[in-house]
């Protein structure tokens, strides 16, 4: 028999969200990188919301875009409305999120890895890893051929062995009937690798002809729009925008939900894997929200050249019959007629807990993985993943140092701490309330804080970083110059002060004062600051905010300094927690387990208390 | 990690009733199999089972040390988590001496004081309120120190500080989860909510911080000095504090001779009268030590005693002393009341004004007759009379101090965010911090510092 055999950098297994980014990571940083994927048409699919960023999740494409990665400038090619969430907020929960034309986002990604160098994207089912003494050696696909590698990727979304639900009516497949990726699960687990079993949903796409606008909210989109890209030009992204529409669930809604529960598959039993508790189907929220008597309901349109719309907030595994009464319970959607069904989709993922920081696996060493194969749920979790895992694993073929954030650096950070540390028994989603110092990890400061270690990578060009430098001078400079300015109470001042409603000056007072007042910003003070520099938007915000928020922004650092001194009191790795004098048995099987590379990261796992942290830290001082 | 064997008396050494000695650490075990016989002379205690009782002998050699009671305990279920021996014999001061002796011969070392809790602490059996209440124990100088610091370890500032925090981390949850789900959660009229629950705990955090300053009064005494012009009576206000003939009582001024510093109990309280020596050498108080002198010394301490000679008439000098001492916690003794007095009350409240810190009693000290009196005005100026372990709470040392003040500051800086109208997602930068800063004291937050420092005043341990 004559397999087909080749030899190859790194094999990235998925071209979703996630396999996207960590193959085209590894094709830029000069790796022979093979992309597998069971259907080239789904490259870079959308196969829930037709939307990327929000709460959040806006941050971390800023930071994927911050490092190099690809989501931020391939959301700017293809949006069709763009608003920036939470204004009336902090400037550490703004959040950018953009509506997407799916078919042109896929085809905009696939167009950019078709045009990468040393990139090759195959349509084959991997199922099977190799290893050698606790090492990747290669991947096997479905009809025999082996591909030798340094390095593997996992990024297999919702394919592993997926089963699509609505009613009693299943179906073997992946996402909008694709095929399902049934082998590889049995490979994974016979190299020691536990797996769990995660579900998620999604709700019916909908004739847009069928719906009545009329009593429904339009939301459209920014005036002026925001790109995700910091190497997006602001004016090229001013387009004609889309409008989503917003309507409500109401108690005959929820009626017919609640009369239905016991068909659904959720509730019946049939459904066994667990869902996410913050992106909950319509039938959990009537049952968790008992005494809501309306849910939001968002009618998204899924491109320009399409009628069908998702109904957002809508997500449902009830019966066809239901779902047709539910939705047309819905004031503007009473004539609804659906293109497809909404329905809960199982998948194999992992216990995250198995990788190290860097998204390599403990036990395999060149095994990397990213996206919902690690538990969590999402697009832009799963880029940001799949971009970390991409540069980790080209790290470790080149023989450098991991890229690894930490909690007070990044979403990323956040993300993938959260991932391997604590145990994630639904799909993971990214939360503002995760991220303990946002003020510090804002959605506009990400370049500030990312793109030089993108640059050491060598995912950021040397022009975009020095870009960037000039940026940080430029606001340092600004800022210096706003606190060392005085204005005194001129008559043009005072008339001004009045019109914004700020007290008028007594004395003089300094620029950087002024802009603290709660009523003024640093933009709005640019009329009686008569040096003031020409500079570009993003600057401006950044002097606004640095000096305007400068008091919770020390008190943010000084939170950081704390954590730093825990982050950075390394345990070795070759510790033997046997010889941890009176650690509490549970504490040293979850520690002896999962291994943690600091005394931070150990004292983040559940059943670790601060009493065995301050014994685990006593043990290190006397081993000094 | 491996300790060795410590041992030590672990009741008070007194002439009666039982006395117990510990044996903690690896060798426990083998060290009492090696120093007692049972009855029937074959039973070793290193083969007995975990929590059990044995008659028997302390041996040296072939001589009967005593007759005892050994407990055996097995780690880790002891009080330090390791095997642990526990000799009950009788009591008296010499009997447990030779009983500790014959351990220490047999390959103990004696332990520091506090090293059992140490251990505890270390092997995970206590946590840090509770270790540094232990520590506050061994070095409590007074009474009311221990109670405190019983009161202490039996949790109830735990208690106090974890209802604390548990209402900051529910405020922070909400906001929180209003912001990832703001469709379902909503801030409207939060900050008005969460404004008066703010005012509630810094009364709260005030409290605590306040019985830390009582708390450190508690254990470290009340800083006292006796300030007077020559011959107004300190000398005899000393004795009659001390209650015994230490200070030489003359009528010439200037007289006393030594130098004094004294603790005295009052009560329960500890005063610590701090040398008065440089004032008894002079001629002349005021022109002696000189305005900037007693300035000083009024800072520093904690009270002021002030003998005013009640029966020859204030001059400059006193009004000069009272004015430095205005708004210092002062009480005022009009001495000599056994004479014919000239100076009233009135006439020092006429100069001090109407100051809440200050006392004024009429004593004679040369009589004795007033002590009690002294002792509860001192009492009621630091407490308020309210004195009272069942129900208070004090915090008697200085690093869980500083967190409270952290904290206080922390919910101050919410008070102002909320003052200014600031977004709600800025309020749970500082919640976080007051939760921390209380996390820190309850050990439920870890902090390497604390540990260090906390390792560090067990490792000083006499």
């Amino acid at each position: 028999m004559c397999k087909l055999e080749e030899t190859i950098d790194v094999a990235v297994v998925g071209a979703g969200h996630a396999g996207c980014e960590a193959a085209l990571a590894c094709a830029r940083l000069g790796l022979e990188t093979v992309m597998f994927t069971v259907s080239v048409d789904s490259i870079a699919l959308m196969p829930c919301n037709p939307n990327v960023g929000g709460t959040s999740k806006g941050h971390l494409v800023r930071e994927v875009d911050a490092l190099g990665g690809e989501m931020g400038k391939n959301i700017d090619r293809t949006f069709i409305q763009s608003k920036m969430l939470n204004k009336s907020k902090g400037p550490a929960v703004h959040s950018l999120r953009a509506q997407a034309d799916k078919a042109e986002y896929s085809r905009s990604m696939r167009r950019v890895l078709e045009n990468t160098d040393h990139l090759s994207i195959r349509q084959a089912e991997v199922t099977e890893i190799i290893t050698e003494e606790g090492r990747i050696t290669g991947v096997k696909t479905y009809s025999g051929a082996v591909y030798h590698c340094k390095a593997c990727i996992l990024c297999t979304g919702t394919y592993l062995r997926a089963r699509c639900i609505y009613g009693d009516v299943s179906t073997c497949t992946g996402p909008n009937g694709l095929q399902a990726a049934n082998h590889l699960t049995e490979s994974l687990k016979a190299h020691g690798i536990s797996m769990y079993r995660f579900k998620t949903g999604t709700p019916a796409r909908v004739d847009r002809r069928s719906l009545d606008f009329s009593k429904m909210e339009e939301q459209t989109g920014d005036e002026r729009i925001v790109p995700f890209s910091f190497t997006t030009d602001p004016e090229s992204v001013q387009i004609p925008q889309v409008s989503c529409w917003l309507t409500y669930t109401n108690e005959n809604t929820h009626d017919i939900i609640r009369r239905n529960l016991d068909r659904s598959p959720l509730y019946s039993g049939v459904i066994e894997g667990t869902g996410p508790r913050y992106c909950p189907s319509i039938e959990d929220k009537v049952v968790r929200f008992a005494d809501k008597s309306r849910h939001q309901v968002f009618l998204e349109p899924e491109g320009l050249y399409t009628n069908e719309m998702y109904v957002g907030g809508m997500s449902s595994s009830l019966p066809e019959d239901v779902q047709y009464a539910m939705y047309r319970s819905v004031p503007g959607m009473e004539h609804v007629k659906i293109v497809r069904n909404a329905y809960a989709i199982e998948y194999d993922c992992i216990d995250s807990r198995q990788l190290d920081a860097s998204l390599e696996f403990k036990n395999i060493k060149g095994l990397f993985s990213g996206g919902q194969f690690n538990g969590s749920s999402g697009y832009e979790e799963a880029a940001a993943q799949g971009l970390i895992a991409g540069i980790n694993a080209a790290m470790e073929i080149q023989g450098r140092e991991p890229l690894v954030l930490d909690r007070s650096e990044a979403y990323i950070g956040v993300l993938i701490d959260d991932l391997v540390t604590k145990e994630n028994k639904e799909p993971y989603r990214m939360m503002t309330s995760r991220a303990e110092y946002r003020l510090l990890l804002r959605q506009d400061n990400a370049d500030l804080r990312l793109t030089r270690k993108g640059y050491e990578v060598g995912l950021i060009s040397r022009e975009r970083y020095e870009g960037l430098l000039k940026k940080e001078e430029a606001i340092e400079k600004e800022i210096q110059r706003v606190e060392h300015t005085n204005i005194g109470g001129t008559p043009k001042v005072q008339e001004f002060l009045e019109s914004q409603n700020s007290t008028p000056l007594k004395s003089g007072i300094s620029l950087g004062e002024l802009v603290r007042r709660p009523e003024l910003t640093y933009q709005a003070l640019a009329c009686i600051d008569e040096e003031r520099p020409l500079l570009s938007e993003d600057v401006q915000e950044q002097v606004n905010i640095n000096i305007k928020y400068e008091g919770y922004i020390k008190r943010q650092q000084k939170q950081v300094k704390q954590f730093k001194k825990l982050e950075n009191k390394k345990i070795p790795k070759d510790i033997d927690y046997g010889d941890v004098y009176s650690l509490r048995t549970e504490a040293r099987q979850k520690l002896e387990l999962y291994r943690p590379a600091s005394i931070g990261q150990a004292s983040r796992i559940s059943g670790v208390s601060p009493a065995d942290i301050s014994v685990l830290m006593i043990y290190l001082e006397k081993r000094k | 990690m491996k300790n060795d064997t410590i041992a030590a008396i672990s009741t008070a050494v007194s002439p009666s009733g039982i006395g117990i000695i510990r044996i903690s650490g690896e060798e426990a075990l083998r060290i009492a199999d090696r120093i007692y016989r049972s009855p029937g002379g074959k039973k070793k205690l290193s083969a007995q089972q975990t929590h059990t009782i044995h008659y028997g002998y302390i041996m040296d050699g072939e001589d009967v040390v005593d007759e005892v009671l050994v407990s055996v305990m097995r780690a880790p279920k002891t009080f330090t988590a390791e095997d642990t021996v526990e000799i009950n014999c009788h009591g008296g001061v010499y009997a447990m001496k030779r009983v500790l002796e014959t351990v220490l011969k047999n390959g103990a070392r004696p332990a520091q004081a506090g090293e059992f809790t140490k251990r505890a602490f270390l092997n995970g059996r206590m946590d840090l309120s509770r270790a540094e209440a232990v520590i506050d124990i061994i070095q409590a100088k007074n009474e009311y120190a221990l109670k405190s610091s019983v009161s202490q370890l039996k949790g109830s500032v735990q208690k106090r500080i974890k209802k604390l925090r548990e209402e900051i981390l529910y405020e922070t949850a909400y906001v929180e989860s209003a912001l990832d789900d703001p469709e379902h959660i909503s801030l409207d009229g939060f900050s008005g909510e969460i404004g008066e629950k703010n005012r509630r705990w810094m009364g709260e955090l005030n409290r605590l911080i306040a019985s830390a300053d009582n708390g450190k009064i508690i254990t470290e005494g009340i800083r006292t000095v006796i300030l007077g012009k020559p011959n107004a009576g300190k000398s005899s206000l000393l004795n009659l504090l001390l209650g015994e003939e230490r200070a030489i009582v003359t009528d010439v001024a200037g007289t006393t001779r030594d130098t004094l510093e004294e603790n005295v109990n009052i009560n329960g309280l500890t005063l610590r009268l701090i040398d008065t020596a440089g004032i008894r050498r002079t001629k002349d108080l005021v022109e002696q030590i000189g305005v900037e002198r007693a300035k000083e010394t009024a800072q520093t301490a904690d009270l002021i005693i002030y003998v005013v000679d009640a029966s020859v008439p204030l001059d400059e000098n006193d009004r000069q002393i009272m004015e430095l001492i205005r708004g210092k916690k002062t009480l005022v003794l009009l001495n000599k009341s056994d004479l014919e007095t000239v100076v009233e009350k009135e006439d020092i409240q006429a100069i001090l004004g109407d100051s809440r810190a200050a006392a004024i009693l009429t004593i004679s000290a040369r009589e004795q007759t007033d002590a009690r009196e002294i002792e509860n005005t001192i009492q009621e100026l630091f407490f308020h009379g309210e004195l009272s372990f069942n129900d208070e709470v004090y915090i008697t040392n200085t690093r869980q101090k500083a967190e409270l003040v952290e904290a206080f500051e922390s919910l101050a800086q919410l008070k102002n965010s909320l003052d200014m109208e600031m977004p709600e997602d800025f309020y749970t930068i500082d919640l976080m911090n007051a939760y921390e800063a209380l996390g820190r004291i309850t050990g439920e937050s870890v902090e390497e510092d604390l540990v260090n420092e906390i390792f560090g005043r067990f490792c000083m341990g006499k």
